[in-house]
């Protein structure tokens, strides 16, 4: 890679629109990048000077904490802004937003949006580094960089592992950049779920699709567990939680009769009893918690790559120099 | 204004008297006086000279969105029709999902009233077929009707009620109008963003699937043929929808259909990057349907060429995806469109173009003009078939700019258009 080319583009908007190289330079830049939250005094300089607006139009507990580590473990300065409280309540339209936020002279957005596209959106209309947080059912790339991050830290490679997505593939952000992200790097991937929440078309993304979770276990190297939200069951997608459970819920007693050891995935917050059972969840093959872990790393190495960082100076950059 | 006008050596296409020559066209008193080789031109004509041109009855759209009232900062009746002249059309059909609705006789008064007071495209009103739009019952479609109404329809919404689209189909006999409607199964369709494909599957947009689009036509086809009841089924965008109309007319139903010269062009691809001025429904299906929607225009299956114009404030388009409303502007994109890429394609001769851009639209809607025999209107379109432009929508007569097909090269440039022998646009 170029020394002085930046390892990404201006934005970080989803996995689709990056190569494997940039997937990796990622990855690789989260490795030093954990080390940091293991500290005493968990802080660097890296981004000190930075200012950073966390713009939530929806309500995120584990996205938004985990990024605003990552940036006060940089040394950005940070603001949050929750929807609720903002003017946008008032009927300010995003572009506007938008347009305010820059006219205070910020340096990047970090923001979680309702709709399909609104981070692409932001990106086309202000200068500054935007950082998808989540964007409707579009993508939620920090999130599948974590999980794949997650998974090469346990299985030790991510090519030629076999990884299902289980759940409401349909609605998931989740789903679409783990898809993305793990068929660029070499992984086979399947989708798993009610037929109501699988797009019958996501073949022709490249991956195989199961209606039995009991044929998805029996294939599998990873499950990566997707929350059922409840408003699907309102809407009628599936008929009751319970049945859910009862027929695509990931128990103990379905992960032995798989041929070898499953490393279990889940993105939070979890629904107990539902999509999966505790003795899952808190089991042996879980690593939902190394998950949350690596996040922090992870979001602090795409903040660090997008302020111009190089992957290769990561650790340097750590010790006080510039980003 | 010279109530005499000699449209002198150009190249007349005028499929209605099977004419496509180097002749001459005379208007006198706002009507067609005569069709000929070498005219004498009487002394006080304005002689205007065709050589190299294309003459044609005027152009007609019969689906437009003019917005007024309610919606005055996308369009007025006003601008549209300056937009609609611009583009080459001599009349439109404007739809009535204003706000309010064009539902009663008063309000029908009003477009015509508005449109005659423009003084460019004729504007011919079309009224609602229930009350309010509420799908519900019947509007006053026989005082509507009196009142200069063409047609009806409930369009931006589908009449769900298979019921109430029975009665509509019976009633609207008794006036000789057709019943529009905009085939949509709002249950299938539900919160559909876009084309339920692909590109939808990947951008994490919901997706209208064809079958709500081709169930509405196939039922609205059943009730014309119980009815015996005229159905002109709107935007037509899917291949099986094609396939159902070429069925039934081989069976005799009184259908007419349309299509759009964007879903004759573009495809869910347009989409990508969610861009919203590519937004519109029904929406941009495959090129599988794509080449369906050509093969039906070509074969006269989709017999009406029309742009369903539906123009939208930049603030509101320039928006989230799904927060954006649906719809582009298209009168003053359509003829350049259709030349460049549907007759320069191949798809149609410029002949079976103005069939379906001003004869049949004109013996569908029972309206005037469609024809340069001598007697018809005189609604006269005269365009350069060759010249070439770039759309730039800060030109645009509309209000509004919504167009996905900016920046695009297009050959075919308006030259006049002439409304009842009175010239109201000259390019």
């Amino acid at each position: 890679m170029n020394q002085t080319a930046p390892a990404l583009g201006k934005d970080l908007v989803g996995l689709e629109p990056l190569s494997r190289e940039q997937i990796l330079a990622i990855l690789d830049t989260a490795e030093p990048f954990k080390e940091i939250s293991e500290r005493r005094i968990k802080k660097v300089p890296v981004l000190r000077g930075k200012t950073i607006v966390n713009l939530f139009f929806e309500a995120s507990t584990r996205t938004r904490v985990s990024f605003e580590f990552a940036e006060n473990r940089l040394s950005a300065d940070t603001v949050n802004i929750a929807a609720a409280q903002s003017s946008v309540s008032k009927g300010e339209t995003l572009v506007d937003t938008a347009r305010n936020l820059e006219a205070m002279r910020i340096d990047m957005v970090v923001m979680r949006h309702g709709s399909s596209g609104a981070a692409r959106f932001l990106a086309e209309r202000i200068p500054s580094n935007v950082i998808n947080a989540g964007d409707g059912s579009h993508e939620h790339p920090t999130q599948g960089l974590l999980d794949m991050l997650t998974i090469r830290d346990h299985l030790g490679r991510i090519e030629g592992l076999k990884v299902c997505i289980v759940g409401d593939v349909l609605h998931s952000r989740v789903a679409r950049s783990n898809i993305f992200g793990l068929l660029k790097l070499g992984a086979q991937v399947a989708v798993c779920g009610p037929p109501t929440l699988v797009p019958r078309n996501v073949r022709s993304l490249g991956v195989e699709v199961f209606t039995r979770v009991e044929d998805a276990i029996q294939w599998a190297d990873v499950l990566n567990i997707l929350r059922l939200q409840l408003e699907r069951m309102e809407a009628g997608y599936v008929p009751s939680l319970r049945e859910y459970n009862r027929i695509w819920g990931i128990s103990r007693a379905r992960l032995e009769r798989a041929p070898r050891d499953i490393l279990v995935l889940h993105p939070g917050p979890m629904n107990r009893g539902v999509e999966i059972d505790s003795d899952v969840a808190d089991g042996p093959q879980s690593v939902i918690l190394n998950q949350v872990t690596n996040g922090v790393a992870v979001r602090m190495a795409v903040l660090y790559l997008l302020a111009g960082g190089q992957p290769e100076r990561a650790e340097a950059a750590k010790q006080g120099g510039e980003a | 204004m010279s109530a005499r006008m000699l449209f002198r050596g150009g190249r007349v296409v005028d499929p209605s008297q099977k004419l496509d020559a180097v002749h001459d066209v005379l208007l006198v008193d706002g009507k067609v006086a005569q069709v000929g080789k070498d005219l004498a031109a009487p002394e006080d004509a304005r002689v205007v000279e065709c050589a190299g041109l294309v003459v044609t009855p005027g152009l007609i759209d019969v689906h437009v969105h003019l917005r007024e009232p309610g919606g005055e900062h996308k369009e007025t009746i006003a601008s549209g029709a300056r937009a609609a002249a611009a583009g080459g059309f001599t009349a439109v059909c404007a739809m009535p999902n204003t706000d309010p609705p064009i539902d009663d006789p008063a309000a029908v008064g009003f477009v015509a009233a508005e449109g005659r007071r423009a003084g460019a495209a004729r504007v011919y009103p079309v009224g609602c077929i229930s009350a309010g739009r509420k799908g519900e019952r019947l509007a006053l479609v026989g005082e509507m009707v009196e009142a200069g109404a063409v047609a009806i329809t409930d369009d931006g919404s589908p009449v769900m009620n298979s019921g109430l689209m029975r009665l509509a189909l019976l009633y609207a006999q008794a006036f000789d109008i057709p019943v529009a409607d905009h085939p949509e199964d709002l249950g299938l369709s539900g919160k559909g963003h876009m084309n339920a494909g692909l590109v939808a599957t990947r951008l994490g947009l919901p997706g209208k699937p064809n079958a709500a689009e081709d169930i509405h036509i196939v039922r609205d086809l059943l009730l014309a043929e119980l009815t015996g009841g005229h159905i002109h089924l709107q935007h037509v965008s899917t291949s099986f929808g094609v396939e159902s109309i070429r069925q039934a007319k081989a069976r005799g139903v009184r259908v007419s259909a349309e299509a759009t010269p964007h879903h004759l062009i573009l495809t869910e691809e347009a989409v990508e990057g969610y861009r919203t001025e590519a937004k519109m429904n029904p929406p941009l299906r495959t090129a599988a349907d794509r080449d369906a929607v050509r093969a039906g225009l070509a074969d006269g299956t989709l017999d009406t060429l029309a742009t369903d114009h539906a123009p939208h404030h930049y603030d509101e388009k320039e928006a989230a995806f799904t927060d954006a409303p649906n719809g582009i502007v298209g009168l003053e994109t359509a003829l350049g469109l259709v030349l460049t890429h549907v007759v320069g394609e191949g798809v149609i001769d410029l002949s079976s173009m103005v069939e379906r851009m001003s004869c049949t639209p004109a013996r569908t809607f029972r309206l005037r003009g469609g024809s340069l025999a001598p007697g018809s209107a005189g609604d006269v379109t005269v365009f350069d078939p060759e010249a070439a432009w770039t759309v730039d929508p800060a030109r645009f007569h509309s209000r509004s700019r919504n167009t996905p097909f900016g920046g695009w090269k297009l050959k075919g440039v308006v030259r006049w258009t002439v409304v009842r022998g009175k010239v109201v646009f000259e390019g």
